[in-house]
């Protein structure tokens, strides 16, 4: 089939090369440089949309990224779908698939259009008003509909096989857009030797003299591709220079944080390899400017969203950049000089025309020239309605005067093309997104921008320039401006001779006035979600007339293309309905993203492995060639018991447990958090940090600290050991490591900046291998050399500094076991040659290696608190039965305050304690809730919850920890555990210490 | 008031929709009211609601400085459950979860309740402690939540990744079925047009610039659309609560700090139900109108800007990529940013004040769009009664000086 609406010649496209594609099914041809949309226009496919609520026909509205309906599904290779493109921005390749999108069974009969029969029972906001008998219906019957009729395309199903890359990048000035003005600013920019960053979205540099510019435009007597190209040279020439094309910013975030999306290989089939699909970029800019240029608008009439009606902008795009002619009878329907221009265009290409200006007097040179070339030209006259089903076929007109008579009808008038143009918004979103004010100028309608609060400005058209000359000029006037600011001299740039029709005068008009009663009509504001003008006035009507309200209410604006064809359509209607003006109605939020991201963009390289660093501990490559199954606690992966062939998990724990206290054991503690804290006012500082006394602390001397948070809530715990006068080591929880180093950095430079202190973090620095077992310093005694380890030379709490196999090494005499017990730290480069002499050292002995799970069960049978487990952040020392860690008379800390609240007190708090179950085989579970009663029904009080519960081996059965309401008071009493099958299970309340209370074998 | 329905709708539909009268009416404030309403949310209008409603005191003016619902009331991501640790919070929570079921009859205004249910996942071994522990706790509490397996959890959630070789692999998840999602906006107009008929003047665009006081009472507010005299005030106005009350002459423990949230384009129902999870941190459900919904998290920073950074967005997106790889191209079509006021205990602030006759109903951190008719009932009955209800009492001012505090932070399984 030959392209029926392709013209001869022109336009930037490949014709030696043809690339096939298919839209439902469908095959075509199009060449190297079209859109999807240009090249289904050429196809003379005008239907290629349903819309979203009325499943109305759609077309392609626009030429560009502002696109609201002709929407359609990319299906490429590896699962790669994409719902929801704008066809008349996605490039065309060889083999590209489409479909079109919201319709069953088939675009040309959609059984949903039915919607459309039905509008008049759809009006805004009709969900609100229904769906509400019998209340079961609404999720059983009436949501489910609604949501099968909701959505535009279908989500993925398959895992995306791209890759996507984030780059950072900073310059002195991020150019957004690489329009005229864009370009003048880059060029200024460059030649004086600042950093420029150029973003533009389009293919290539340019903007509007790529497409209609390139027919009406001469600079220096030449096409602007001349211009265009030597500008180009020079920008990629320059060594500072980036010039990014196919690439959009898309947030303009606080103080010039810009974030851009550039599309790699979304115009091919799929990312060749070695590139990413896409690649976001994170700009800090000193500058930025924004060249974003304009979007037209269109008016809103009955009928104006049939395919076949088109922004006059567009079709002039379609027709220079694309050499397709949308249209050959065409009607142009406008309110400002700009569309004359276009009729002529169109014209030469050989299109019938009519000219509606809905102007009362048009300048009559431009009249008298259009009817020259033999087009017909309406002026005070209007659109008020179209007719065709599928696609466009009659236009109807009436003058401006009798447009709202009831009586009479409408002259209809053949038409494959409507053209619409209202005017040319500023394009400023990523102003607004900067936080930059609009203001509003009555005589054109539009908004241009105000003051903004960091170095934001505007150029060219999105600063209201009507022409290419007042773009150049204000470009150059602000590059200059910047270049200032910057503290470089301005170059200087001789900017060529603009030959181009004048600025054109505009009359805004939002909407045909329309008679009453107009029940059928259907003037949209916004195409994409079906809004109509009808809608906004009841929305009014009902008070909905808060701007915020009225997109919310209607949903206008709210679609994929956030509106950026209709916005301010329906802001002038909303003003003009309401007899107010646009500044006291205000604008809505204009919200980042510009265009719709992809979220694996956003999520770039963090994926899978890269979703958050895995942490491994020096004994990791060993535990692995053991079978150690692991288990993620935060970022670290830690081995959580090591099973001999054939044992089961429970067995394993069991043989690790009882080896632990009858021999010796080892585990790997290198996961704690560690801090290394200096300075002369470093025990002052952890006495107002930690309950404990430290000034207090010997040298050479442990101590087991607990911190707690303001409200007297234990935050976390931990030993800290005193190395010298000036110097501790304090460890955390594996968990608590980087909360607590900053809670510490948090109140060491907001609240007591004079102390002299300095903290590292020195987690990763030490492996800490924890020996415990009466077997333990036997273990070590061969491998240690210049330390004393009797118990007399070493005691238990104290820390001695020598070398473990050949390596130096502190040594600490602590246990989380409950036995003997030796963590051996060693520089982490030296922690797996070291762990493997310490378990050769042990096998003679035989010593166990232990994970995660051993360890919470040892300690736990000594009574030993997990933080986290034990405590939730409701938990004080006092419930702990702690209290002998808070030191008295050593002056203030953090918490003491509130723990002498009377609440804390309270004899009812919840009190750390042990369960026995009945059942001695009987394990309970771990958050279950403690009752009095076995029998009560729910909703019924419960003392507290199981915060610890293990199976055990040492004691030959099971037991629990348990914070409980009075626990204390309890000891001895039965209790109720629940379950999560069957009913709650009978407990004995003990005392939370379960092994060795007297502390015998730790200090053997 | 004009009762919807279909029939109304069809009747209406004949004469193009042209008489619906006003959802609610836009009065000039009166000099005086019996009780003044500060902030025209979800809340300030369920309580304005309630005191008409439920205790006969029509005499009321609901005070908003914009449009009704203009702060987090229209910012949130919509979900509803009460699966909550402590059982003041959870009896809080359910008390608002029963009225959401018949909220749409009772208001006639469809706010689209659908108890689609709320999964949260276990990542960790610490996670399934703690998810189930709220599973025990909620059941005694008599709020439904059951424990499921990673293929349980699937089932429920057919988008949802339980890959085990994932970095943090799903171990299991808790289901509150009675959980779901409402449509936020139709909260704040259902409730102002429920209110309005039943005699409420909802006044728009009215800032209150003063609060006088006659000694410890409160006796009115000045406003930039003039004074307006009251005996009782009710202060519904999240965040702002430490500007007004600061006014009022007392300080309130207060942080307000941005949230972000965002939404894809819309596309066909691919998500059945919510599912939350406090590890990787993202949370995420399926609009009516087909857009991903997905809650980020906080700024680092206190802030009353209803905005935040992208590394916030990039943050869930990462989550959301990990649990559903499938979304991966899907497309972020707009990202905002609300202002979630938090108290110390992550637990809301309702009832009395320092200042007879001034009621405090705020520090709903980030969850308070699910409590929306329960807050407004409970906090009716306190300013009515001049005693707080007693599911409020446990939320009183006073807890932060006692010490007797409701720590959820504690129990939302985020690492504390």
């Amino acid at each position: 089939m030959s392209p029926a609406r392709r013209l001869p010649q022109g336009g930037r496209i490949d014709r030696r090369r043809r690339l096939r594609f298919t839209f439902d099914g469908r095959s075509f041809e199009g060449h190297p440089g079209d859109t999807l949309a240009s090249a289904l226009l050429a196809n003379d496919v005008l239907l290629v949309a349903r819309s979203f609520k009325y499943h109305r026909p759609r077309g392609i509205f626009s030429a560009g990224q502002e696109e609201p309906s002709a929407l359609v599904q990319l299906e490429r290779p590896g699962g790669r779908r994409d719902p929801n493109l704008r066809a008349t921005r996605q490039e065309l390749f060889d083999g590209l698939i489409a479909y079109s999108q919201n319709r069953w069974p088939t675009l040309r009969v959609d059984v949903a259009a039915l919607n459309d029969r039905l509008a008049p029972l759809f009006p805004a906001g009709f969900y609100y008003k229904t769906f509400m008998w019998p209340r079961w219906a609404w999720k059983a019957l009436y949501e489910p509909s609604i949501r099968r009729m909701a959505g535009l395309g279908q989500a993925p199903t398959e895992p995306d096989p791209d890759r996507y890359e984030h780059r950072f990048a900073h310059c002195d000035l991020l150019v957004a857009g690489a329009g005229a003005a864009g370009l003048v600013a880059a060029l200024v920019a460059v030649r004086a030797g600042l950093r420029v960053i150029v973003a533009e979205d389009d293919v290539a540099i340019g903007g509007w003299l790529l497409g209609e510019g390139s027919a009406r435009v001469r600079l220096d007597g030449e096409r602007p591709d001349l211009w265009l190209a030597q500008v180009r040279a020079e920008l990629e020439a320059a060594p500072k220079c980036r010039l990014l094309c196919r690439t959009t910013v898309f947030g303009c975030y606080d103080h010039n944080f810009v974030a851009l999306l550039e599309r790699v290989a979304d115009h091919l089939p799929e990312p060749p390899a070695g590139l990413p699909r896409q690649r976001l970029w994170k700009v800090r800019a000193r500058q930025v400017l924004l060249a974003t240029g304009t979007l037209e608008r269109p008016i809103a009439f009955p009928g104006n969203d049939r395919p076949g009606v088109m922004l006059a902008g567009a079709a002039a795009t379609y027709l220079h950049r694309f050499a397709v002619l949308a249209g050959q009878e065409v009607v142009l329907f406008g309110n400002h000089d700009g569309i004359y221009a276009i009729a002529r265009d169109l014209r030469w290409a050989g299109a019938r025309v009519t000219l509606v200006d809905s102007r009362q007097r048009p300048a009559p040179r431009l009249v008298d020239e259009l009817r020259d070339l033999g087009c017909e030209v309406r002026t005070a006259s209007v659109v008020v309605g179209t007719g065709g089903r599928l696609r466009l076929q009659q236009v109807h007109l009436t003058t401006r005067a009798r447009a709202q008579e009831t009586t009479g009808l409408p002259e209809v008038i053949p038409a494959d093309l409507l053209l619409v143009s209202g005017g040319h918004n500023p394009d400023l979103a990523l102003f607004a997104q900067a936080r930059g004010r609009l203001v509003w100028e009555e005589a054109r309608g539009i908004f241009l921008p105000g003051e903004a609060p960091w170095p934001v400005r505007v150029a060219g058209g999105a600063n209201g320039c009507p022409t290419v000359a007042a773009a150049f000029a204000d470009a150059l006037r602000v590059a200059r401006e910047i270049v200032i600011d910057l503290g470089r001299t301005p170059p200087s740039v001789p900017l060529p001779l603009v030959e181009e029709p004048g600025a054109a005068a505009i009359e805004p008009l939002w909407r045909v006035p329309m008679p009453k009663p107009r029940q059928r009509a259907k003037a949209f504001v916004d195409l994409q979600d079906d809004v109509t003008v009808k809608d906004l006035e009841l929305a009014i009507r009902e008070g909905y007339g808060a701007i915020e309200h009225l997109k919310r209410y209607t949903t206008t604006g709210m679609g994929t293309d956030q509106g950026k064809t209709g916005n301010v359509v329906a802001l002038g209607l909303a003003a003009e309905t309401q007899g107010t003006s646009v500044p006291e109605l205000g604008y809505t939020t204009f919200r980042q993203p510009y265009l719709p991201v992809p979220f694996g963009a956003v999520v770039g390289p963090h994926r899978g492995r890269l979703f958050d660093p895995v942490r491994l501990p020096p004994s990791h490559a060993w535990a692995e060639r053991q079978g150690a199954v692991f288990e993620p606690v935060g970022q670290w992966r830690r081995a959580r018991y090591f099973p001999r062939t054939g044992e089961t998990m429970e067995q394993a724990i069991a043989r690790e447990a009882r080896t632990v206290r009858q021999a010796c054991g080892l585990m790997d503690a290198s996961t704690l958090g560690k801090i290394d804290v200096r300075g002369p006012d470093a025990a002052e500082f952890l006495n107002r940090l930690y309950t404990n006394d430290w000034k207090r602390l010997a040298i050479g001397r442990c101590r087991y600290g607990l911190l707690l948070r303001d409200d007297g809530m234990v935050l976390d715990d931990g030993v800290g050991a005193r190395l010298g006068d000036h110097h501790f080591h304090l460890t955390t929880t594996t968990g608590g490591a980087a909360r607590v180093l900053a809670w510490f950095e948090e109140w060491l430079q907001t609240e007591w900046p004079h102390l002299r202190v300095y903290l590292t973090s020195v987690t990763e620095q030490w492996a800490a291998f924890a020996l415990s077992g009466p077997q333990a310093r036997e273990v070590l005694r061969p491998l240690v050399e210049g330390v004393d380890l009797s118990p007399q030379a070493f005691p238990h709490m104290s820390v001695r500094e020598g070398r473990v196999a050949g390596v130096p090494a502190r040594l600490f005499r602590i246990s989380f076991t409950g036995e003997l017990g030796f963590e051996i730290n060693v520089p982490a480069g030296y922690g797996a040659y070291v762990w493997e002499r310490l378990v050769e050292a042990g096998e003679p002995h035989g010593l166990v290696v232990y994970g995660t799970e051993t360890m919470h069960l040892l300690r736990a049978e000594k009574g030993y608190i997990v933080i986290g487990q034990e405590t939730d952040g409701t938990v004080s020392p006092i419930d702990l039965g702690m209290e002998w860690l808070i030191a008295r008379g050593k002056g203030d800390f953090l918490g003491s305050r509130s723990l002498a609240r009377p609440e804390m007190r309270r004899p009812d708090r919840k009190q750390l304690v042990g369960l026995l179950p009945r059942d001695p085989a009987m394990v309970l579970d771990e958050g279950a809730q403690i009752v009095e009663d076995p029998t009560a029904s729910p909703p019924a009080p419960t003392l507290g919850h199981v915060t610890s519960s293990y199976a055990s081996p040492n004691l030959g059965r099971t037991f629990a920890l348990a914070l409980v309401a009075g626990g204390r008071s309890r000891i001895g009493q039965q209790l109720y555990v629940t379950r999560l099958e069957g009913p709650p299970v009978a407990v004995e309340v003990t005392a939370p210490v379960f092994w060795d209370p007297e502390g015998k074998r730790l200090h053997a | 008031m004009v009762r919807y329905s279909i029939f109304t709708l069809a009747r209406n539909a004949l004469t193009g929709h042209e008489h619906w009268p006003r959802a609610w009416r836009s009065p000039d404030p009166r000099p005086a009211y019996e009780v003044v309403i500060v902030g025209g949310g979800g809340h300030g209008l369920a309580t304005a609601y309630y005191l008409a409603k439920e205790h006969g005191i029509r005499d009321v003016a609901v005070l908003e400085r914009g449009w009704l619902g203009g702060g987090n009331t229209g910012r949130n991501t919509t979900i509803v459950r009460s699966n909550y640790l402590h059982p003041e919070s959870a009896a809080l929570y359910d008390h608002a979860v029963k009225l959401w079921r018949d909220l749409s009859q009772v208001l006639n205004f469809n706010v689209m309740y659908s108890d689609r249910g709320v999964m949260m996942l276990a990542h960790s071994q610490h996670d399934v402690h703690i998810l189930k522990r709220h599973v025990h706790a909620n059941r005694m509490a008599g709020v439904d939540n059951e424990w499921l397996s990673p293929q349980e959890a699937k089932e429920y959630c057919p988008p949802l990744s339980i890959d085990p070789r994932a970095r943090y692999p799903v171990l299991g998840a808790a289901l509150q079925r009675r959980g779901g999602v409402a449509r936020h906006d139709a909260v704040a107009w259902g409730y102002a047009r429920a209110a309005d008929a039943l005699g409420v003047d909802i006044i728009q665009n009215c800032e209150v610039t003063a609060i006088r006081r006659d000694g410890a009472r409160v006796v009115g507010v000045e406003t930039t659309r003039g004074y307006i005299a009251t005996k009782k005030l009710g202060l519904v106005v999240a965040g702002h609560t430490s500007v007004l009350c600061a006014m009022a002459g007392f300080r309130m423990p207060l942080e307000s700090v941005p949230l972000q949230a965002l939404v894809s384009e819309p596309v066909k129902p691919v998500f059945p139900c919510v599912v939350m999870s406090n590890t990787v941190h993202a949370y995420i459900s399926q609009s009516d109108k087909g857009e991903l919904v997905i809650g980020a998290g906080t700024d680092q920073y206190v802030s009353y800007s209803q905005r935040g950074g992208l590394q916030v967005i990039e943050h869930a997106l990462e989550a959301i990529c990990e649990l559903f790889p499938m979304f991966s191209r899907m497309r972020m079509m707009r990202q905002w940013g609300g202002i979630v006021d938090v108290t110390p205990d992550r637990s809301p602030i309702i009832g009395k004040s320092p200042v007879e006759g001034l009621y405090l109903n705020c520090g709903w951190g980030t969850g308070g769009f699910k409590a929306t008719p329960g807050s407004g009932h409970v906090f009716a009955w306190t300013i009515a009664k001049d005693e707080p209800h007693p599911l409020a009492a446990p939320f009183s001012l006073d807890r932060f000086t006692t010490g007797r505090l409701i720590d959820e932070a504690a129990a939302a399984a985020v690492a504390h």
